[in-house]
């Protein structure tokens, strides 16, 4: 008895931690199932227009984005402040979006290439200029679904 | 004794494997869902084709027009953006049968709901910008047209279904696409602001 007592005596037992991984664990998952992963770094400032009428991208895995925006400061010595096109990692121009198209399709399987979309990210304040010339170059290689990414309008 | 020698593994390593996924993932993910404005493009025009000699009557057409300066011009007069949806409204739908407004075309829709013979509009939205227009202000347009359609595409299905349109099934989505069909033609952009 006497053994029990003086264990007893020891103060306040330590919090048990054993829980802590559960409540980690469910963190990681909520945030694993509502995110997706980063597709690439951003070079360029990218801020889409808002927008009310929206629908939902399906099939993430079949849409590709094009960004257009200004470089970022870091970027703006080498490429200067005008509006540029980017496509995965790199700057590119209008000529590259064919090439980059033709990887994409390849990348997936031939029956799902009708149902490929192309996300155009395009800042607002770019000049419509380079986005006609990219539409131009999407027809051009048959890419003809296209989605302008826009951001929520909170009003309607 | 052989109880106490299981004993349990000492789990508190194990938070730290859990912090250490979760911070992964949270520097290497995003939340945006991505969202915006579907539209299709219209195939390249084929070089021995012709070009089609019938024209559409001026009465049919909606004429946008967009300007390096972000002003609208629609069917010929000065307009702020956010009157567009109701002029675009009235000039498709044509509800009092105005001669200046697009005329109808009799079409067969199905036999339960819409009837034989119901007056579709043969309306088309032009739309033209031009190289020094701002994007901002395209997609604005753009949205101002989409939701003028969809107003007009609501009201006929709480008419008829007395459900709103995005909660319709697919063929019934598909009858009310067929009495307000998306008709918006762009047209090649003009450079008169001399912009790249």
């Amino acid at each position: 008895m006497s053994k029990f007592r003086t264990k007893k005596d020891k103060g306040t037992p330590p919090i048990s931690t054993a829980s802590l991984p559960d409540i980690v664990f469910m963190l990681l998952f909520f945030f694993m199932v509502s995110t997706t992963m980063r597709q690439q770094d951003l070079k360029i400032r990218v801020h889409v227009p808002a927008a009310s009428e929206i629908q939902k991208l399906e099939k993430k895995s079949l849409v590709s984005y094009i960004y257009v925006g200004s470089p970022l400061q870091q970027y703006q010595k080498i490429f200067g402040t005008e509006p540029r096109i980017q496509l995965n990692d790199a700057f590119a121009t209008t000529n590259d979006i064919r090439d980059y198209i033709t990887s994409e399709r390849e990348a997936r399987d031939e029956k799902e290439v009708p149902y490929m979309t192309t996300s155009l990210k395009v800042d607002e304040y770019t000049k419509m200029g380079v986005v006609t010339d990219i539409k131009q170059a999407l027809r051009k290689c048959n890419a003809l679904k296209i989605n302008y990414s826009t951001r929520m309008l909170s009003s309607e | 004794m052989a109880r106490q020698k299981m004993g349990g593994f000492n789990a508190g390593s194990m938070a730290d494997i859990a912090f250490l996924l979760l911070i992964f993932f949270l520097v290497t993910t995003t939340m945006d869902t991505d969202s915006g404005i579907s539209r299709k493009l219209p195939p390249m025009p084929e070089k021995d084709q012709e070009k089609s000699n019938d024209k559409i009557k001026e009465r049919n057409v909606f004429v946008v027009l967009i300007n390096k300066n972000n002003q609208l011009l629609v069917e010929g007069e000065p307009m702020d953006v956010r009157l567009l949806k109701d002029k675009a409204k009235e000039f498709i739908d044509n509800p009092a049968n105005n001669p200046k407004l697009p005329e109808k075309k009799i079409t067969d829709i199905d036999g339960k709901y819409f009837g034989h013979t119901y007056f579709v509009s043969k309306g088309v939205i032009s739309l033209q910008n031009d190289r020094g227009t701002s994007y901002g202000t395209y997609i604005q347009v753009q949205n101002e047209l989409a939701a003028a359609y969809n107003e007009l595409r609501n009201g006929l299905a709480m008419r008829t279904f007395g459900e709103k349109y995005k909660e319709l099934s697919e063929s019934k989505q598909k009858l009310i696409k067929k009495v307000f069909p998306q008709r918006i033609s762009e047209a090649e952009p003009k450079n008169v602001g001399g912009g790249k």
